[in-house]
């Protein structure tokens, strides 16, 4: 349960940073180290040294603008929730943060270690995936973006490159008259969630919704969207009908694991009724 | 590597390695044993220490990266002669049993009231989630930290 030597560096510029991982392929970048310490403790990482971001300036901004809300890389959990611009501005990030694991964790958990460890049931991942994120990633030849679908590769893998360093996620505003939904079913409170649904679209003046968007953590190897549920519910009323189709088509477009937590029958047959629950929900306002 | 970091109230430094988690050096290059080492990978909360005023696992945080910071453990919630206010409610509520997990308690309660003198039962519970008990069943814990919020009432 201890990890394996490394050396530790805390370079007090990006570019420094860039250098360094650019000449250590083995390193790994740590912030709250969250994620990362289990690896280390359990031996399942053994970098030969970690490049942690504390002195770096600038990646622990929430910047909030007319169009977007952009969260520097080592936004913390508790930065998120004692926000209180991000309720109107984001709300769906907002609530899906509260259930990030626990209080002590939440304390130095960040926004980028969620992202770049991608665990296929984090609630980061889900809401850059469903909420049409921008990824800016910083690296040997400059500054890049990409969207949040690009990013993620499959469970704990993303595209990031060598010595490239996630430094902000971008999300497009929420407009005041959004409908949104956030629901995740774990079996303790705080673990990472077996099932999550994350919903958000229009409603026009005839009641019909449009831009749906679908999301979905827990049930694959990756966060992602939920194509056929986003169809079923765009140019329809939200009414019973179409809730119960959404969850059904979902729970045929979504190929959940086994694993100890749950069988994939469980996980498909939750994150269908979690869809048409959160849809419920959002037609009772 | 050489770091400097305020435990208790005392400054202190020490050469560690770095993979030394900030649970271990307090441990073994302080003596100051009441921080707790369960799991050791950041699912029980035994180890909760207060950095810079808030409350963080131990073992999830190295202690190069406490480097500069102010740290406070159960040694530094009460005196050897007195019990903290938090401390006699545990006790009079029966809030602990083997006591193994009750310094990870303390150090939570104690932040979530400094900051939250008002929590209810429910923030309370939430709150302690992350602080696991296999002997209470946690009835006595809470009934204790909602007694002490006297203790913290601002004014």
């Amino acid at each position: 349960m201890k990890p394996a030597a490394f050396d530790y560096v805390a370079p007090s510029t990006l570019d420094e940073a860039i250098t360094i991982l650019n000449d250590n392929p083995d390193a790994k970048i740590i912030s709250g180290g969250q994620s990362l310490m289990p690896l280390l403790a359990f031996r399942l990482a053994a970098p030969s040294i970690l490049v942690d971001l504390r002195n770096i300036p600038d990646l622990d901004h929430i910047e909030i603008s007319e169009g977007e809300v952009r969260l520097g890389a080592r936004v913390r959990w508790v930065d998120i929730e004692k926000d209180e611009r991000l309720r109107t501005a984001h709300p769906l990030l907002a609530r899906a943060i509260e259930h990030v694991a626990h209080y002590q964790v939440r304390n130095r958990g960040t926004v980028g270690g969620s992202c770049c460890h991608a665990d296929p049931a984090a609630e980061m991942p889900g809401i850059a995936v469903a909420c049409d994120a921008i990824m800016v990633i910083a690296g040997p030849s400059g500054v890049r973006e990409i969207d949040a679908a690009s990013f993620f590769a499959g469970a704990l893998q993303t595209n990031l490159e060598e010595a490239e360093i996630l430094v902000a996620v971008r999300l497009p505003r929420f407009s005041p008259g959004r409908r949104w939904g956030f629901e995740e079913f774990a079996r303790r409170r705080g673990d990472f969630a077996i099932a999550g649904v994350l919903v958000h679209f229009e409603i026009d003046d005839h009641g019909r919704i449009s831009d749906a968007h679908v999301g979905a953590i827990g049930v694959g190897d990756v966060a992602r969207r939920i194509g056929a549920a986003e169809d079923a519910l765009n140019g329809c009323l939200l009414d019973p009908q179409t809730i119960e189709a959404a969850g059904l088509v979902a729970s045929e477009d979504i190929e959940p694991m086994d694993d100890i937590h749950a069988g994939s029958d469980y996980r498909r047959a939750l994150y269908a009724k979690l869809l048409q629950r959160v849809l419920h929900v959002i037609a009772g306002e | 590597m050489d770091i400097t970091f305020k435990l208790n109230k005392q400054a202190v430094s020490v050469d560690t390695e770095p993979r030394m988690s900030l649970a271990d050096c307090i441990r073994h290059e302080f003596k100051q044993t009441g921080t707790h080492v369960g799991c050791e990978h950041g699912v029980c909360g035994a180890c909760t220490v207060i950095v810079n005023g808030e409350a963080v696992r131990s073992c999830l945080m190295l202690a190069v990266q406490a480097d500069q910071s102010d740290v406070v453990t159960i040694e530094g919630l009460s005196t050897d002669e007195e019990l903290s206010p938090l401390q006699a409610c545990f006790r009079k509520n029966h809030a602990l049993q083997c006591g193994f997990c009750t310094p990870g308690m303390l150090t939570t309660a104690h932040v979530l009231l400094t900051n939250e003198p008002d929590a209810d039962a429910e923030r309370i519970r939430e709150v302690l989630s992350g602080n696991v008990c296999r002997c209470t069943g946690y009835v006595g814990i809470v009934e204790a930290v909602l007694e002490a919020r006297a203790a913290y009432a601002k004014g």
